[in-house]
């Protein structure tokens, strides 16, 4: 089992609303990890859309992602490509 | 348990102990309800059934949209649908139902509010606006863990509790009237509250202004209220009770003694006659006024009859409540106040959208006189059961010769349509207005050429006198009834009615309080209308003072400064005049 820890920005202007959010929990949802975020305030779980929405990111956040399971590393690799999109590029 | 007390506003008197019942309102009355041990399994079984249901509503628009508007506009319900699926929500909700053994229903609509004012806290404004769709989301499962025809009323609740609320709105009063309530304990409002006026007329205590009541007290907590010093007191201690219910045994003494005056005029020692007439809400309520004393009534307030309900009530169904209410107080007389929609008082038949200030906004007769169509089924409800008994009608908010004229050109109309149907009215019905606006008072002389009657609705006059919102918790301090502002205006109205021959009542608050209807007395007032259970204490004091020492004391009182030099000098007026 491995855990990674990474900071990512919110490249969306519009920030975390909730589609975005909904498409993340859609994404790391394919994954056998767990996912955290945390904004440097609270830590959600990151398949939980309502911990999303409630870290309130607004685009240029700084979050810090975990991911630990045994697929952390293709977890991560897509969280990072996640948020450097802007929605329109979103799934 | 420890004794719990808490301060608020008294809104209306007398003890009641009792259990509590708490009412969760947003747009949803959620009551708290305990659910057996049990029973959780069910109960979170019962939940997720709701949770299945509230998706398939979610799919089924979904598609619905995608067809019409295009896939990219249905994206959002993705997002509805995974809060449904939310494994922290839902784990919430379910532990929050094995630990707290509260309802499904009330548990999810704590849950949701949590989230709700954390999103609030939110600094983005766009991201902070997502929690209308969380509350949209929490709607649609509510709709199914909840008897649907009980989300909106009242009528499933027990008899003999005390209710606690945030608020209570009109459209709950009527729900309230059928019920045997002890009393009312809110965490906003004032001494002329809602809330206030519901106690009064069902004879039970309420204490408003509490802040946050509903979240001190549980459900089913034993509860005593003492509305006359606006304390609350939870789990009582055995002391406390024995107390309170010597207290009680003393009121329901005293309340005995003034029983034996209900069939006595009310008149001063020196032998001026007041009429004392009841305030009335719904037509149910008709045997009270008789209990108590009542001549007449001095206000029938029929927005009730509009509330609670998706259609206006036919011309018919308002004759009919007219007719019973006028036969039933004859050989006295009714006045039927014409709709007094809007301010607090709304209904589902007619839109009304939403004022920044309602009490200054689309109310009453404003309404009335942009919606003739609603107002004259109205006056030919009221001009045909007028010919069955004595009624005379009264127009709310009039602030001016050019309103009054306006509702009487509707009136004359639909006289002149009767008329032309041979249908049977009396033709002599008196036409009042209430007098309640500042530049009503202000042009009270010509007001008083063209209407039959006044009465002041001073509930309204000293909010706008004062300009104090008497529903906001924050400024109900400087409702003050005794501000030489407000007795100047009230002084000034009866001198006007009074110089065109009219007679004068007042219809609010300010009639029932004893210290205040002793100054009116002396203003020269000809009627006081109220809650019909305040009538009895009224007539006690007037029947123990002479009107001439009330000319005197009202004479002072006017020239003093400020309303608590008033209330101190009338106060002990009172006492000497009465010798009590």
């Amino acid at each position: 089992m491995s855990k990674i820890e990474k900071e990512v920005t919110v490249a969306n202007k519009k920030g975390l609303h909730a589609r975005p959010a909904a498409l993340f929990v859609g994404l790391v949802e394919k994954f056998d990890v767990t996912v955290t975020i945390n904004n440097g305030k609270e830590t959600v779980n990151g398949k939980s859309i309502m911990g999303i929405l409630m870290l309130g990111a607004a685009g240029g956040t700084l979050l810090k992602i975990t991911v630990e399971g045994s697929q952390a590393p293709e977890a991560m690799m897509a969280c990072e490509k996640f948020f450097s999109q802007q929605e329109e590029e979103l799934g | 348990m420890n004794e719990i007390v808490l301060k608020g506003i008294p809104a209306a008197p007398g003890i009641a102990y009792g259990p509590s019942f708490i009412l969760d309102k947003g747009d949803f009355i959620v009551p708290k309800r305990l659910i057996a041990a049990l029973e959780v399994d069910s109960e979170i079984a019962r939940f997720e059934e709701a949770i299945h249901n509230a998706q398939r509503e979610i799919h089924v628009l979904k598609d619905k949209i995608a067809q019409n508007m295009g896939p990219g506009h249905a994206q959002i319900f993705d997002a509805h649908l995974l809060v449904l699926e939310d494994v922290v929500l839902l784990d919430q909700v379910t532990c929050g139902i094995r630990d707290t053994k509260a309802s499904a229903e009330y548990v999810f609509s704590n849950v949701i509010r949590k989230f709700v004012e954390a999103f609030t806290k939110i600094p983005d404004e766009y991201l902070r606006e997502r929690a209308t769709d969380v509350n949209d989301i929490s709607k649609r499962v509510l709709k199914y863990l909840m008897d649907e025809s009980k989300l909106h009323d009242l009528d499933s609740l027990q008899d003999d509790l005390i209710i606690v609320a945030h608020d209570l709105s009109p459209s709950d009063a009527v729900s309230m009237y059928n019920k045997k309530i002890k009393g009312f304990l809110t965490d906003i409002g004032g001494r002329t509250s809602h809330t206030a006026i519901i106690a009064k007329s069902l004879g039970v205590p309420a204490v408003v202004g509490l802040k946050d009541a509903t979240l001190r007290i549980n459900n089913q907590d034993d509860v005593i209220i003492d509305g006359e010093k606006g304390l609350v007191i939870i789990n009582p201690s055995v002391g406390t009770k024995e107390l309170y219910m010597k207290e009680q045994n003393k009121i329901t003494i005293s309340l005995r003694k003034l029983d034996d005056l209900k069939d006595l005029p009310a008149e001063t020692l020196d032998g001026k006659r007041i009429a004392l007439l009841a305030n009335l809400e719904l037509a149910g309520e008709i045997s009270t006024v008789r209990k108590y004393g009542g001549e007449g009534v001095g206000l029938y307030r029929t927005e009730f009859l509009y509330m609670n309900r998706l259609d206006l009530p036919s011309e018919e169904e308002q004759y009919k409540a007219y007719r019973q209410v006028a036969e039933a107080v004859a050989p006295f007389a009714v006045t039927i106040r014409t709709l007094d929609l809007g301010g607090d008082k709304f209904i589902s038949s007619v839109q009304i959208p939403k004022d920044m200030s309602p009490f200054l906004g689309y109310r009453a007769v404003r309404f009335c006189l942009e919606r003739p169509d609603i107002f004259q089924i109205q006056l030919r409800a009221i001009l045909r059961a007028s010919a069955h008994g004595r009624i005379s009608m009264m127009y709310p908010m009039i602030s001016g010769l050019a309103q009054l004229r306006g509702a009487n050109a509707i009136l004359n109309q639909v006289k002149a349509t009767l008329r032309d149907e041979k249908i049977p009215f009396d033709e002599k019905m008196k036409v009042d207005i209430m007098v309640e606006v500042p530049a009503a008072v202000m042009t009270a002389e010509d007001l008083a050429r063209e209407a039959d009657f006044f009465s002041i609705g001073t509930n309204d006059l000293i909010q706008y006198t004062l300009a104090v919102d008497r529903v906001n918790e924050k400024t109900a301090h400087l409702y003050e009834p005794a501000h030489p502002g407000v007795l100047k205006m009230i002084q000034k109205t009866i001198d006007a009615a009074h110089n065109e021959g009219i007679p004068v009542a007042v219809c609010g608050e300010m009639a029932s309080d004893a210290m205040l209807a002793f100054l009116l007395l002396g203003m020269g007032i000809d009627e006081l209308s109220m809650s019909p259970a305040g009538m009895l204490t009224i007539k006690k004091m007037i029947r123990s003072v002479k009107l001439q020492d009330a000319q005197r004391t009202a004479y002072e009182a006017l020239q003093l400064a400020t309303g608590q030099e008033v209330e101190e000098f009338v106060s002990s007026q009172l006492r000497q005049s009465s010798g009590v």
